[in-house]
């Protein structure tokens, strides 16, 4: 687990932000809609968001946005 | 016989090469992951790999160094706005079929995905477009779909190097479509092929071949397994004519392989019905013909004849001169040097295999 003190008012800041340190990265997260994809999850401050198509959750600036890869598969 | 072979599998890329009469492996890259497709830009050498990671998406990798080294390309992804059916936005599932563009586009590479476009880079693999003249063919929102996979897909790209702006598709589940003029009109080849599962046989579009190839010597003929037979075309594809061996064991299955100095040779990998989709009678058999399919023979010398569950992804049968592999769907992963007449065992223990290509 990596924690990245990251700034933004939304996840396409954030996920800006995240590919200016990580070329690339947002594109493992989501598919190129904007989407996130279906074997990832994204929490903040511990609650899982609600809009997966649109990443219109709202965070506060303090927030901890926690992304997860699910456990599956063999 | 080119000495290399490629794998793409379920848990890694793995190429093999054949050395003092062996093969064995060069090279094992992207452990875990699985790889849609393993192939070999005859051009340049290049070796490709086609992730599809269970978590991250599409990826595509390529190396100029035999797989010692890689480098992320960025993968084809559809634009903003496209959608598989009316409000199903379009992303790239599957990479299921590349192919190079020929010697008169030393740059161009067809990259063929479910669900259902197909993407043409100009620049080696740097950037990929979709061609949009397929993907807005009056067909595709109605009468194509899923089949083998969830949502249409791409899976078979042939090339005539006679004319390399002409190219035939395969697509699972639409059937064969043409373009004269480098993707930007197409017509269907459907003539001549049936599909027992559709609820109208006479439609347009619907059809299931599962792996679509032209003969090296005379691209005019053109084989196909189909989910309902094996067809042959005379004259590309303008024709289907079934060539399936009537109650005989050349009917169902996935690959199909035709000689390099002979377009009425050809090997058929034959799996039990569509409903099971298992070793014929739990013997494992690759299926010839000699005479453009009027006739097939069992060749079964070296191969499993009793509690064989295997079949042969559409990918997983290659062919170079008088040498054929096939890899399995349990992991085994057959050689013969002589047309399929005996065959060696490489591998018993691999994962599933989705793709095999021999290689300089």
């Amino acid at each position: 687990m990596k924690d990245v003190p990251t700034e933004g008012n939304s996840f396409t800041e954030i996920f800006r932000e995240l590919d200016s340190h990580y070329p690339g990265l947002s594109k493992y997260v989501l598919d190129e809609q904007g989407s996130l994809r279906k074997h990832v999850n994204i929490f903040i401050d511990g609650k899982i968001i609600s809009d997966r198509s649109k990443l219109t959750d709202t965070f506060l600036v303090n927030s901890e946005i926690y992304i997860m890869q699910a456990l599956s598969g063999g | 016989m080119k000495r290399t072979l490629l794998l793409g599998t379920r848990k890694a890329f793995i190429a093999y090469q054949f050395k003092n009469g062996k093969w064995k492996s060069e090279n094992i890259s992207f452990e875990g992951i699985p790889v849609s497709i393993a192939y070999a830009d005859p051009r340049t050498n290049t070796w490709w790999a086609a992730l599809d990671h269970g978590h991250w998406g599409v990826k595509l990798h390529r190396s100029n160094d035999r797989g010692n080294t890689w480098e992320e390309v960025t993968a084809p992804s559809y634009p903003e706005g496209a959608e598989i059916k009316n409000g199903v936005p379009a992303t790239t599932r599957y990479i299921w079929a590349m192919a190079h563009g020929g010697k008169k586009f030393p740059q161009r590479i067809w990259v063929g995905t479910d669900p259902g476009g197909l993407f043409v880079s100009e620049d080696n693999g740097n950037n990929f477009q979709l061609v949009k003249s397929l993907w807005d063919h009056p067909t595709r929102k109605e009468g194509w779909f899923g089949g083998g996979r969830d949502q249409p897909g791409i899976h078979s790209i042939v090339v005539d190097p006679r004319n390399e702006e002409r190219i035939h598709i395969g697509i699972s589940c639409a059937g064969v479509f043409e373009t004269t003029n480098s993707g930007k009109t197409w017509h269907i080849r459907n003539k001549g092929m049936w599909a027992d599962f559709l609820a109208n046989p006479d439609a347009e579009t619907g059809f299931d071949p599962h792996i679509l190839v032209a003969a090296n010597s005379n691209h005019d003929i053109m084989w196909q397994q189909n989910h309902c037979s094996i067809f042959r075309s005379s004259d590309a594809a303008l024709n289907w004519e079934d060539v399936g061996q009537k109650g005989g064991t050349a009917r169902f299955g996935f690959a199909i392989a035709v000689a390099e100095d002979n377009p009425d040779q050809a090997w058929v990998a034959p799996a039990n019905s569509d409903m099971t989709r298992t070793a014929v009678r739990g013997a494992l058999c690759i299926c010839r013909t000699d005479d453009g399919g009027k006739t097939w023979k069992d060749q079964r010398n070296g191969l499993p004849q009793e509690e064989c569950f295997d079949i042969i992804y559409r990918h997983a049968l290659a062919l170079s001169g008088d040498a054929l592999a096939f890899g399995t769907t349990t992991g085994n992963l057959f050689f013969s040097p002589d047309r399929g007449e005996n065959w060696q065992v490489v591998n018993n223990y691999l994962p599933m295999v989705y793709s095999a290509q021999f290689a300089d």
